[in-house]
């Protein structure tokens, strides 16, 4: 257990220390809210229909930008290859990454989200499913993302080919997630998007730490 | 050289039947196209445009039964570190792709006169369209690692969680459907169909299977010499 925890710790304290923590998701998260209005008008009414949905799409852009350092740092450095060794499968401790990048992004991005929520006029009622499906769903998000950064690691700046693989991967949780908000303002019951939200975290908390630390490997050896 | 061997024998093996491949697939597209544009006659709800059909439904077959075959042959390489099957797989892909472009440009173009719309964000489309990008995804990820059995496994693993994925993203996006009701309302499901259509319609799925494996079988030995000539290459270079 404490190669793990050790893990974790360690990328938490690096997300602090150097990558700016959790402020840099949230100011990028931010920075595409302001672009909203500005790119669609600010209408009455036209923001609050759209913004559950806009608040998904800035999320998995967030998500999609951290996930470029996830495990290239590491493997540029050479301690990815010091992971290899360590006394515990690859696969948790590629979850110990993931839950580390998780915390200071997925987590962030869901707490403040009511607050730029309110920003785009979303009904006050939804808003706490917004903020719900979005920290159920992220999980889902950063562990289909790990599986296509481990892929590409060895590929040179691999940004865009990395989202190019992730994105039809986020399509499910992108739409029950944004599903869950459209259909609370609709007063339709969102009870079940949560659920297959949840599902599809835990779903992907299953083959996704199995899938990145196996496309990890073969980078490796 | 070792590992060359086997792709050789299998090349070896297939190279007599190719021939036959292509005129099988020139004559069942040639005798499917002739009854599908001149002897099929037009529906009585759709007239003329029915005939986009006999080239869009295969085509659709063909785009989810490719990466099937890819799926496969991912599973295959990874387990057995079967050289054939990542050649096979890779080899599929760019295939697969454009039964899948095929499938979205005749759909679209039949969608125009029938739906008064190129593009709607119908269940079917958009799952379509989200198959496409993996397709490009797992091309992408082949091109941008050079060595190539590292990119065959790297690809094996997109290809199998890409897999794993299609049945949960084809739910969602019905799902997706049944909650935003379409302005428009349209129905795929006309009459049963009638056989004066099923026939054409048999005949070029049958013809579009033979082509894929002819051009399967192509673009697998086009892989296969060039990985040899890399090898070459690179050993040339080593001296």
């Amino acid at each position: 257990m404490t190669p793990i925890l050790a893990l974790f710790r360690r990328d938490l304290t690096l997300a602090f220390r150097v990558g700016g923590g959790p402020w840099l998701a949230l100011a990028f998260f931010a920075g595409v809210i302001l672009l909203v209005p500005l790119g669609l008008g600010a209408a009455p009414g036209q923001l609050a229909a759209v913004g559950p949905g806009l608040l998904w799409i800035a999320a998995v852009l967030a998500v999609l930008l951290s996930l470029d350092r996830l495990f290239q740092a590491d493997y540029e450095d050479g301690s990815l290859e010091q992971l290899l060794l360590a006394d515990a499968p690859l696969s948790l401790l590629v979850l110990a990454k993931c839950a580390a990048i998780w915390v200071t992004t997925g987590l962030p991005l869901a707490a403040a989200s009511p607050f730029f929520a309110i920003q785009l006029q979303v009904d006050e009622e939804i808003i706490p499913v917004v903020a719900l499906s979005l920290l159920i769903g992220t999980p889902a998000l950063t562990l289909i993302g790990a599986v296509t950064a481990a892929l590409t690691v060895s590929v040179r700046r691999g940004g865009l080919l990395l989202s190019l693989l992730a994105l039809p991967l986020f399509v499910p949780v992108v739409i029950f997630g944004a599903g869950a908000g459209a259909a609370a303002a609709s007063g339709l019951p969102y009870g079940g998007a949560l659920m297959l939200l949840g599902g599809l975290s835990l779903f992907f908390l299953v083959i996704g730490p199995i899938a990145a630390a196996a496309a990890l490997r073969l980078h490796l050896s | 050289m070792f590992a060359s061997a086997n792709p050789k024998r299998f090349l070896d093996l297939t190279a007599p039947y190719e021939p036959w491949l292509w005129g099988l697939a020139s004559l069942l597209i040639a005798i499917g196209l002739w009854q599908a544009l001149l002897v099929a006659p037009p529906d009585y709800q759709q007239g003329e445009s029915v005939r986009i059909m006999f080239v869009h439904v295969p085509s659709a077959w063909m785009a989810m039964f490719v990466y099937a075959v890819i799926a496969g042959a991912s599973l295959v390489s990874l387990v057995f570190r079967h050289p054939i099957a990542d050649v096979a797989a890779k080899a599929a892909a760019p295939i697969g792709a454009v039964f899948t472009l095929v499938t979205l440009a005749t759909g679209s173009l039949w969608g125009k006169p029938m739906w008064g719309t190129w593009w709607e964000w119908d269940a079917r489309m958009t799952s379509v369209l989200v198959l496409f990008f993996l397709y490009l995804g797992y091309i992408a990820l082949w091109q941008a690692i050079e060595e190539p059995t590292r990119a065959a496994r790297a690809a094996a693993v997109l290809a199998l969680v890409g897999a794993v994925n299609l049945p949960i993203i084809k739910f969602s996006v019905d799902w997706w459907r049944t909650l935003h009701q379409p302005a428009s309302v349209f129905r795929m499901d006309g009459p049963t169909m009638h056989p004066a259509f099923l026939w054409p319609l048999a005949i070029m799925a049958l013809g579009f299977m033979v082509l894929f494996t002819a051009l399967l079988l192509l673009r697998m030995r086009t892989e296969v010499m060039e990985r040899r000539l890399r090898a070459q290459r690179l050993a040339a270079a080593g001296d």
